[in-house]
Formats: C-alpha cells, sequence, structure tokens
C-alpha cells in the first residue's frame, strides 16, 4: 500500500479509525485538536467537542463502560482539569478499550507552561505510549486500545509538539470493527465506593506487575546497535534528535512506553554499550529510573531540563562537536499580536485607557497583555481570571472598583461558569467580561456549546452566555459591541462602579471567520494625518509609520474601522 | 538530505507551502518530514516550518546551519532566519515588508533592504527577491504570494516543472487553483 504524508495528529486518528475506535470527547488544545478534528472526518467514528477534558474523558469513559472502543485528545494543561476521572478510572478498568491522548509543549510554543505529562502516568498507574514520529501515532494509537482491553486499563498516548505537528510518511490499512461489548452492569468494578476501590486497588497493583513483565518484551520498545560506545535512551522525537546528532555512532534502547519503563532491558543495554546517555526533554523521568537501578548514566547533566533539543544540541554536548552555522543577525521581534479586525482590539483599548487591572485568561484574547495594549495583569489557567478578580476583591474590596475579569466564551464555558457562581455565592463585587467571537479561535476555530454547531456540523442549541449569567444569579448583565469602543467604555465604567457582581458580554464574531465580511480597506489622508501616533496604541499589524505619515496595509486591513474612531484629525478614511 | 525552512508571518500560508514541498518530494521517491506551527504563533508572530527530504529522516527539525533552501515569505524573516543556511545555500525571499509590532511601537526599526542583503551576503550569494505580492495580485489572488515564491524556487532548483504543478493540483483547493497556477508561473518566470 501507498505511503502518505500524515501530521503525527492526523495519523494518531487514523490509528483510531483502524482500530474500530466509535466515540471521541475532546476539548481543543494546541497540539492536540487535530486528532479530533481529522478523527471527526471519518462517518463511523462519533466526535464530539465537550466543553472542556473532564466532561470528555467522563464521556469517553460512558463510551467504554458501554462496551466500545473510546478516545479523547487533550493538551498538557488539559490533563489537569481530567485528572479527577483520569486517576480513578485506572481503578475501574475499561469495558471497550479506552485511550487517552495527551499532548506536551516544550518550549512553550502555545502554552502557558510545559509539563512532563509522563508523570501523570506514574501517578495514576496509567501505562503511557510514546510515538516518535507518524508511523508511530497511527501504529501505537492501535497498539494502545489492544493494551487496554488486554490489561483492562485506561492507556495514555503522549504526544509532543514536534510529533503532534511534523508530518510524516504513514502506511495505512482498512479499519477493524470490534463488536461493541454492551455496557458491562458491574457495580463492584465501576462504583468507586471506598469498599470497592480497595479491592480494585489491589487489582491495579497486580496489572502494574503484568505491565511490568508485558513492557520488557513488547516490540514498541526496541533496541538498535551500531556502534557501542555510545548508547542512548530515549523516547519519541528526542529519540529522533538522538538519531540525528549520532547516526550508527551510537546505539539505542528507543522506548515506546514510557511507563512503566523496562528494568531489565534497560539493563541488559547497558550492559552492552560502554557508555548510557539518557536524552528527554523536561524532566529526567528515565533517567530517576535508570539511576533507582543503580545503572550508571548521564543525561540532564549534559542537557536542560528547560525547553526543547535539537540535533546540534545533543551533537555538541555529547561529542563536543560545534556546529557550523552563523551567528543569527540581530532583527526585530515578531511576537504574535492580535489579527487586524480582531474584535478584541477595541476592548483591550479601552481597558488601557482607563487603567484598570485586568486578570486576563487563556485564548487569543491573552494577546492583549503585549505592547502596546499592555491591558492585562494575571493569567494563570483556563477559568482563573474570574476566581482571581473575586480573591482580590474579598482582600481589597477598593480593588473590584478597578479590576476587570476577561474571559472568553469557551474559555467561560470551560471552567468560567463555577468562577462566577462563587462570584455570586460568596458576595464579591466583580465584574466580568466575556469576550464572545462567536469560536474557540486560539486553536483553530472549533465549535462550542455556544456556536450553534456541533463538531460534526449539526446543529445545536446555543448557550445564551447572557442567560446563563443571570440564571448564575448576576443581576447586572448586559451586551455591547466591542467595536463601539464609547459603548465598551460606559459599560465598563457603570459596573466597576457597581456593587454587586456584574458581566458585560462582548459579543462580535471573530475577524478569521469565513462568515464574517471584510470591509474594503481604510487609507490615510495623508494631509490630515498630524502623526499622532494615537492609531498605532490599537496595536494593528495593517498600521504603521511611513516616512510621511501613517500607512495602512491594504493588503492586511479587514476595514474594521477602529483606527477610524480613534484618529482625532479625522485622517483614516474609507475610499 | 535536502533541508528546506519556510519562514513568514502567521497567517501568510507557510503551511500550503510546506506542503507543497513535502508533495514534491515525496513524488521523487524520498522520506519526507515537514514540522509546522500551529496554535499562537501563528497570530502574526515569526513562523518557521521545516521540510526535510532524504533516503531516511530521523528529525524533523533543520538544525542550524544545515538548511539548503530558505523561502522567505517576508523581507525581516529572511534576515532574522538566514542564520540558518548552510555556506551558499539557497534563499528565495519575498520583497513584502510586514513591519512587526516593536516596530509600529518606535520600540525597534525595520531594517533597509541594504541592510537586510549585507547579513544575508554574510551567508549567501546565491538569493533571489521577489515581488510576490505583486505577481500574486497580478495572478488575481493576493494570497498566492506563497505559491509565487514558490514558482521563483521551481526554476532554481533541477525538478522537472509537472513534479512542482501536480503537487499544487494536490494540495491547492480546487476553487483557488487556477489563480495559483498563474501565481506559480508568474514567479517561476520572474527575471
Amino acid at each position: 500500500m501507498d505511503k502518505k504524508l500524515f501530521i503525527g495528529n492526523g495519523a494518531v486518528a487514523r490509528g483510531l479509525w483502524e482500530a474500530g475506535c466509535r466515540f471521541i470527547s475532546s476539548y481543543p488544545g494546541t497540539p492536540s485538536t487535530e486528532i479530533t478534528e481529522v478523527a471527526a472526518e471519518y462517518p463511523e467514528i462519533y466526535a464530539e467537542w465537550a466543553p472542556n477534558e473532564k466532561v470528555a474523558v467522563e464521556s469517553a469513559i460512558g463510551a467504554s463502560l458501554a462496551g466500545a472502543r473510546a478516545f479523547s485528545a487533550m493538551k498538557h494543561v488539559g490533563l489537569n482539569v481530567a485528572a479527577d476521572p483520569v486517576f480513578t478510572v485506572s481503578y475501574s478498568g475499561v469495558n471497550g478499550g479506552l485511550v487517552i491522548a495527551v499532548a506536551d509543549d516544550q518550549g512553550m510554543h502555545s502554552s502557558q507552561n510545559e509539563q512532563d505529562s509522563r508523570n501523570y502516568a506514574k501517578a495514576s498507574k496509567i501505562p503511557m505510549l510514546e510515538p516518535a514520529d507518524s508511523a508511530d501515532c497511527r501504529a501505537f494509537a492501535m497498539a494502545a486500545y489492544e493494551i487496554s482491553e488486554k490489561f483492562d486499563t485506561p492507556v495514555f498516548l503522549r504526544l509532543t509538539t514536534r510529533v503532534a505537528h511534523s508530518q510524516g510518511l504513514v502506511e495505512c490499512g482498512e479499519r477493524s470493527e470490534p463488536a461493541c461489548k454492551g455496557f458491562d452492569k458491574n457495580p463492584r468494578k465501576y462504583v468507586m465506593n471506598p469498599g470497592n476501590a480497595k479491592a480494585r486497588r489491589v487489582v491495579v497493583a497486580e496489572r502494574e506487575k503484568a505491565l511490568d513483565e508485558f513492557v520488557e518484551t513488547t516490540p514498541l520498545n526496541r533496541v538498535e546497535y551500531f556502534d557501542k560506545k555510545i548508547g542512548v535512551i530515549a523516547a519519541g522525537v528526542a529519540y529522533e534528535y538522538a538519531r540525528e546528532a549520532f547516526g550508527e555512532r551510537a546505539s539505542y534502547l528507543k522506548l515506546g512506553i514510557v511507563y512503566p519503563l523496562p528494568s531489565a532491558l534497560i539493563r541488559e543495554f547497558a550492559a552492552n554499550v560502554d557508555e548510557l546517555i539518557i536524552v528527554e526533554e523536561l524532566d529526567g523521568f528515565i533517567e530517576q529510573h535508570v539511576r533507582a537501578l543503580g545503572v550508571k548514566c548521564r543525561g540532564k547533566e549534559l542537557f536542560t531540563y528547560i525547553g526543547e533539543y535539537s540535533a546540534n544540541m545533543l551533537r555538541e554536548r555529547v561529542l563536543g562537536e560545534k556546529p557550523e552555522a552563523a551567528a543569527p543577525a540581530a532583527a526585530p521581534a515578531r511576537p504574535p499580536v492580535l489579527c487586524p479586525g480582531c474584535p478584541h482590539r477595541g476592548v483591550f483599548y479601552v481597558l488601557h485607557k482607563l487603567g484598570v487591572n485586568v486578570c486576563g485568561d487563556i485564548g487569543c484574547y491573552t494577546l492583549g497583555a503585549a505592547d502596546p495594549l499592555t491591558a492585562m495583569d494575571t493569567t494563570i489557567c483556563m477559568g482563573a481570571s474570574i476566581g482571581i478578580a473575586h480573591g482580590m476583591d474579598k482582600i481589597d474590596s477598593s480593588l473590584s472598583r478597578k479590576t476587570v475579569a476577561v474571559i472568553g466564551d469557551s474559555t467561560f464555558m470551560h471552567s468560567g461558569l463555577t468562577g462566577l457562581l462563587n462570584v455570586v455565592y460568596n458576595g464579591s463585587t466583580a465584574t466580568v467580561m466575556i469576550l464572545d467571537n462567536s469560536i474557540t479561535a486560539m486553536t483553530g476555530h472549533q465549535q462550542n456549546p455556544a456556536t450553534a454547531l456541533t463538531l460534526k456540523g449539526d446543529p445545536a442549541p446555543a448557550l445564551d452566555l447572557a442567560g446563563v449569567c443571570r440564571a448564575l444569579g448576576v443581576k447586572r448583565v448586559r451586551e455591547v459591541d466591542p467595536f463601539d469602543l464609547a459603548a465598551v467604555e460606559s459599560a465598563l465604567k457603570e459596573e466597576l462602579a457597581a456593587e454587586e457582581p456584574s458581566v458585560i458580554v462582548a459579543k462580535r464574531p471573530c475577524a478569521l471567520l469565513k462568515t464574517v465580511e471584510r470591509k474594503p480597506p481604510l487609507v490615510i489622508d495623508a494631509a490630515k494625518c498630524v502623526k499622532c501616533k494615537q492609531c498605532l496604541k490599537l496595536g494593528c499589524p495593517a498600521i504603521s509609520l511611513a516616512a510621511e505619515s501613517m500607512v495602512i496595509d491594504h493588503t492586511l486591513c479587514t476595514g474594521c474601522g477602529l483606527c477610524e474612531k480613534v484618529c482625532k484629525p479625522g485622517a483614516i478614511v474609507r475610499r | 538530505m535536502y533541508n528546506v525552512i519556510i519562514a513568514g508571518v502567521g497567517g501568510q500560508g507557510s503551511l500550503l507551502a510546506s506542503r507543497i514541498f513535502g508533495n514534491v518530494f515525496l513524488s521523487l521517491g524520498y522520506d519526507v518530514k515537514v514540522s509546522e506551527v500551529h496554535g499562537m504563533s501563528q497570530r502574526g508572530g515569526s513562523v518557521i516550518t521545516y521540510v526535510r527530504a532524504g533516503e531516511r529522516v530521523a528529525s524533523p527539525l533543520v538544525s542550524d546551519g544545515e538548511c539548503d533552501l530558505l523561502l522567505a515569505l517576508e523581507e525581516l524573516e529572511a534576515l532574522r532566519w538566514a542564520h540558518t543556511l548552510k555556506k551558499g545555500g539557497k534563499l528565495v525571499a519575498s520583497s513584502q515588508r510586514i513591519a512587526p509590532m516593536p516596530v509600529i511601537t518606535g520600540a525597534a526599526s525595520y531594517p533597509t533592504h541594504e541592510q537586510v542583503t549585507a547579513e544575508i551576503e554574510k551567508v549567501t550569494s546565491d538569493y533571489l527577491f521577489l515581488p510576490a505580492e505583486e505577481l500574486a495580485e497580478q495572478a488575481g489572488i493576493a494570497r498566492a504570494s506563497n505559491v509565487a515564491l514558490i514558482g521563483g524556487v521551481s526554476a532554481k532548483l533541477d525538478i522537472d516543472e509537472k513534479v512542482w504543478l501536480d503537487a499544487l493540483h494536490a494540495t491547492v483547493p480546487q476553487r483557488f487553483l487556477e489563480a495559483n497556477l498563474k501565481a506559480f508561473e508568474l514567479g517561476r518566470n520572474y527575471k
């Protein structure tokens, strides 16, 4: 069969389909999103976006108990949200196979932290597979189901950015269609009250022993002997970096399963090479295990716990070979920015102008923290904006009059609802602004419970964001158009002054949505432009200062007209 | 091993460009890896995409100093990533200049074309700047400057034109295909 190019996430989706997966529930998160998007294109797979990762995993558990092969994907921080059901489904085990993909983002390309999800595997006693390229992604997704059903356990599939988002060649097969087993009505296995859980805890310990034996012989772990002066133990993309750096000048133990680790295999490999080197990004997860075995090795003393590795770095640190590369030229940085026409821009322009404190959240709008808008003081995790504003109010109630929690529509539904409930219940006067751009934007435009469409494109009831805030007990709820700067400003002033919780829903769809009409670009009337630079304070990438006056890049401008509103001399005009 | 880096500004179409290269190398019978960028950097940030082809490709990333061909969709990005080229590697770049936010806010200034080329010449003399944006607009689709540049690249590489055209057919959505083919030709024939 022909080989085709698949991004890692697409290859996971292919593997799920071939393995007969029937059910997927996920919440989008870079770099995991495309697994679910691609899998949703297979008609045999039911796939959905859940409001958050915890709900997604719980739904996948339900599908597994109903007898189907089930799946959920999330980014590393999503696993924090889903950790509660994950730790206990480890005890109850599965009926249909259950695979949970978690995508780590070392280097923080699109994340607020870099955490090493392998620690979750160990902590929850759930086996974890780690593919190194797209072909592995497909094969390991399929192997994960075999392991899940054979050992009665959920299985983690760990990806990292460079595996999830790299394309590589994949040889595909056909779908197998394992029969749906039907609901496993077995309360002693699935009702995890203390009595039953104590019994299951023992089962988990026995399962761990069985898996310890399995990993010693599974072909998912592979030894490749070349020159034996250096022996490398690595998994995932770190293995590829090592292969690139050392080629046949080293031997390799390529781990396909990173939890549990094969102790006997590691000892044997170590005995066959002169020097053992552990190549792993982030934590010294494998290295700690190897050292605990009493096996001598080098790892983090050569490398780093931080960010991504590269072949050049390995060559330099291990072989002492300096790369022949020019030094980077000095060039102005190009950080990400809010897009031209972005509905968030006007909100942050006004927040900056008012000089208030802003508790931010996770999404495109986190870019409101950047120059020149600089209108954000905190960003911690999904949904944190509201809780943080509440806590600040409780310590210093005067802060409420100058603090706004800003949260996106999808993030609000993900984990802002309970924060707002707390504001109402425990009586702070927080002002919450929901930036409703009618899509989950940062991760590449996924539908959500407020967009009236499902992942499969079917119509769905749309959550009324203002209505749900009222139902939670917020009496002051209003909507504004974020392009109407005067309305945003007056709404903020009034709600900040109010001695009770309030919510402002700033409603306008993402400028990148295909349904949003692009208006003709605006132009600068050079005769009127006094170069006051007020328009530059919007931080719009389409406007810059040329020699004579401001200029608007007609290829970037979407005609949103915000700049026209802030230009006092009236020098920005529609052609 | 043949190493390509595509550098651009998030939203400019690096992904499509990388998929065209991936298809070209695949049809030539090589093992191929393409490393894409998704998420926050796509929002107007500096974005680089790697394409590697050879007998067996291990790392999906191109190491500094090992890039054979740098395709830059924007002038400042050509400067920023020129150091990834091996000595004498090829650079094909758009002369489009998009001011990054530090330039817009006045915290930095955009280098002149002469400053850019002076830096590039420290690494290679084999470079070409194309008015890719104009060529794309001539072709009737402003967003096809990536494909116009690939046309420029195709003139510099010893790969049959049909291979490039097949890759365009395989990757460009049908409704934009005709304009993209035209942009490719304009880039390929640009002198």
